[in-house]
């Protein structure tokens, strides 16, 4: 078959796609979207009739996802990592109902924080569902990986999580397809309880998905992707996960000295652990994200040998992993590089010159600094959290999707006299709507700013959910349309945006006020495609 | 052969595009290849860059380790010397000589000069007046790629084809004049390489 050179989240498509996927179910994050876009562009013509559209939110990808699975076929639905908190509960609750279609989830892990707010280790989450855990350490692996993975899903009877990290997500390489299945033909689980969760099903349900753990265990014992390499040096055993291994193996260009144990499959392979530690004096675990392999290992009373990782400070715990660390901690000396030159200055990313937020920050500013310390910005997830860098330093807060309208009104609760919400539109139908229904609902004397660019702009300007509806949503939530408010960010509007913004936060009830203007840069890419 | 390349640049700038043509290249020859990119935030006018590793053996990390870079491609002055940790002593750097200024403390033009000025092995060259003059300011990011073919690790011939396939479906004058881009940015390597 031909072989191409992709991203690990091309590959994923890719796999998926010959696979005999029916359907895609995501929102856009990085460093995941580049999954759901590839589909996107191989269905242009709607021929094969697969599923691509974006989703709303990772919950309602997440339970799309099932339904499709329900009805017999294959379907993948894609996060980065936070995502994975916003869907928790039915991608937990789907490890108890099973599948019917297989499944595989894709979690992609941001160490170091490229472009997140935590380096959070969806293992630990594959880990509480209790479903088998793939996780790549090649862009080929990542293929072959999810292109077995529905099969694996089908033979478990669960969905199959696939971690990756960015690294391997936004890295090209080249990666060799293999044959192309058809989808699955449309059909039902032959147990009419299957996804009937009420407490005396889903006892029974739970039961068995214990009962399931010691099958995945066996197939992981089984799986190729958990390979023991042998090595003459029994001084150590090296564990290795996913894109870790490579870094290890970076260091030793002519193979590991040390027996080398790559984990690709959870849970862990406890045979071939129990040879490792059989065999050798020491174990050190080398892994991307928290200590997942290093806790199980080490237990709260320990295997009788040493066992180094993150927590003894082997190896750092925060932060990704790089050749240079791991080599570090095998004793590997730094070569001696220059040192980076003083004249070489910090250059954090900011908002695009022309953009709509930045004339919303400039009135924004002007209204609330009238106000002094009775006023407070709550921001949220998007393009627009640059506004907290100079020279807006307009925000005080960035923490979750839709967080900025109910810590506004939280804040405004506990007696803060002016509480601004900034919010993007996308981010708004994602996890917005039901915080401002808690505001309407105690018509609470807060000012929700939505900041409309009509785009997903941060991940690269993929379809809002609300483009065009943002007025009514607003509207149908019992926003008082006295109080709905919309503008134009234009510098020459800068002096009745200010006033309206004034008008607003003097109002001692609920206003939004929906600034609209699209994305500059998804304005030009249309201009150009015209 | 093996050859590790650091692009660097300001997010907008288009290093990826100048990857690509190398990549082209190297999965033509059937040589194996890892480039790493910077997607999401950064990408918003904040520092970017690319790990580009070719070799004849499997690759194994996507990040290039500290001392070992062949080549440092650049389109930013001050970019260009954000990874010099990562250079080997051999290594050179080619890079853009205009700055891009759109942070309030960057570097004063003649600091930055002497920093550059005490690395050993480099190539500095003004890319949008090369492209000008061939009647194309678009094509300065092939002018660039140009003045790094002779650190590349593959044969110039082979960086052409990888031009001419990714560009065909644009038509024979913008192959064309690609083609010239490439080789007056060669030609401007060649001159340095000779002092």
């Amino acid at each position: 078959m031909d072989k191409l050179l992709l991203l690990g989240d091309e590959a994923i498509a890719q796999a998926a796609l010959d696979a005999g996927l029916s359907g895609v179910y995501a929102y856009p994050g990085t460093p995941s979207t580049e999954i759901t876009e590839y589909i996107q562009n191989t269905q242009k013509d709607k021929t094969e009739n697969i599923h691509c559209r974006w989703s709303t939110n990772e919950k309602t990808a997440m339970e799309a996802a099932l339904g499709m699975s329900f009805a017999g076929k294959r379907a993948l639905v894609c996060m980065k990592c936070v995502g994975v908190n916003v869907c928790a509960d039915p991608f937990i609750n789907s490890a108890i109902t099973g599948i019917v279609g297989g499944l595989v989830f894709v979690a992609a892990d941001d160490p170091s924080m490229h472009s997140s707010q935590d380096e959070q280790d969806s293992r630990f989450y594959g880990n509480f569902a209790m479903v088998p855990i793939l996780e790549p350490s090649s862009q080929q692996e990542a293929y072959d990986m999810v292109y077995n993975g529905f099969e694996l899903s089908e033979r478990c009877g669960v969905p199959v999580m696939l971690r990756i990290v960015t690294r391997l997500a936004h890295s090209r390489a080249g990666v060799v397809r293999r044959e192309r299945k058809p989808q699955n033909e449309l059909h039902y689980s032959k147990d009419p309880k299957q996804f009937m969760l009420l407490p005396a099903v889903a006892r029974l349900k739970y039961k068995k998905l214990l009962e399931s753990q010691k099958d995945y265990l066996e197939y992981a014992e089984e799986s190729a992707y958990n390979h023991y390499t042998d090595g003459p040096d029994k001084s150590k055993g090296v564990v290795a996960s996913g894109i870790a291994f490579n870094y290890l193996m970076e260091n030793y260009p002519e193979g590991c000295p040390f027996p080398v144990l790559k984990i690709g499959q959870y849970p862990l392979p406890e045979t071939k652990l129990r040879k490792m530690v059989t065999e050798c004096k020491e174990l050190v675990v080398v892994e991307e994200g928290y200590p997942f392999i290093e806790d199980q290992l080490k237990g709260l009373l320990g295997i009788g040998l040493t066992v180094h990782g993150k927590k003894d400070g082997w190896l750092p715990r925060a932060g990704e992993l790089n050749p240079d660390i791991v080599g570090k901690a095998f004793g590997f000396e730094l070569p001696e590089t220059p040192a980076l030159p003083e004249v070489v200055k910090n250059r954090p990313p900011s908002l695009c010159v022309g953009c709509g937020h930045r004339d919303m920050y400039d009135a924004l500013n002007a209204a609330v600094h009238e106000k002094g310390e009775d006023s407070k910005v709550f921001g949220d997830i998007g393009c627009y959290t640059l506004g907290y860098l100079p020279p807006y330093k307009a925000i005080h807060s960035c923490v979750d999707m839709g967080a900025s309208i109910t810590m506004a009104k939280g804040a405004s609760d506990a007696g803060l006299k002016y509480a601004v919400a900034v919010i993007g539109d996308s981010t708004f139908t994602h996890s917005g709507m039901t915080s401002l229904l808690d505001a309407v609902n105690e018509n609470a004397p807060i000012t929700v700013i939505i900041s409309d660019n009509e785009t997903t702009a941060m991940t690269g300007g993929q379809d809002s959910a609300g483009t065009g509806k943002i007025e009514a949503i607003c509207l149908g939530l019992g926003v008082d349309p006295e109080h709905l408010k919309v503008l134009v960010p234009l510098k020459k509007n800068h002096d009745e945006m200010v006033e309206t913004i004034r008008l607003e936060m003097n109002y001692r009830g609920l206003s939004v006020i929906i600034p609209r203007r699209e994305c500059i840069q998804t304005a030009s890419r249309k201009n150009k495609n015209k | 052969m093996k050859t590790d390349i650091i692009l660097s640049g300001v997010g907008g700038q288009g290093i990826l595009s100048i990857a690509a043509v190398i990549g082209e290249a190297a999965v033509h020859r059937n040589l194996y290849m890892k480039q790493a990119e910077v997607h999401g935030m950064s990408q918003r006018g904040g520092d970017v860059q690319s790990n580009l590793r070719i070799s004849d053996k499997p690759i194994h990390s996507d990040l290039i380790a500290k001392g070992k870079a062949d080549l440092i491609l650049s389109l930013e002055p001050m970019e260009a010397l954000r990874y010099l940790p990562y250079l080997s002593k051999e290594g050179w750097i080619v890079t853009n000589s205009t700055p891009f200024n759109n942070i309030p403390d960057y570097p004063e033009s003649s600091d930055l000069q002497k920093a550059l000025d005490a690395v050993p092995n480099k190539v500095i060259l003004d890319i949008d007046s090369i492209a000008k003059e061939l009647g194309s300011i678009r094509v300065s990011n092939i002018v660039m790629l140009g003045a790094a073919t002779p650190f590349i690790g593959m044969d110039y011939e082979e960086i052409e084809k990888g031009i001419r396939r990714i560009f065909s479906r644009k038509g024979e004058d913008i192959v064309n004049m690609n083609l010239k881009a490439l080789a007056a940015g060669k030609a401007v390597a060649d001159s340095h390489m000779k002092h």
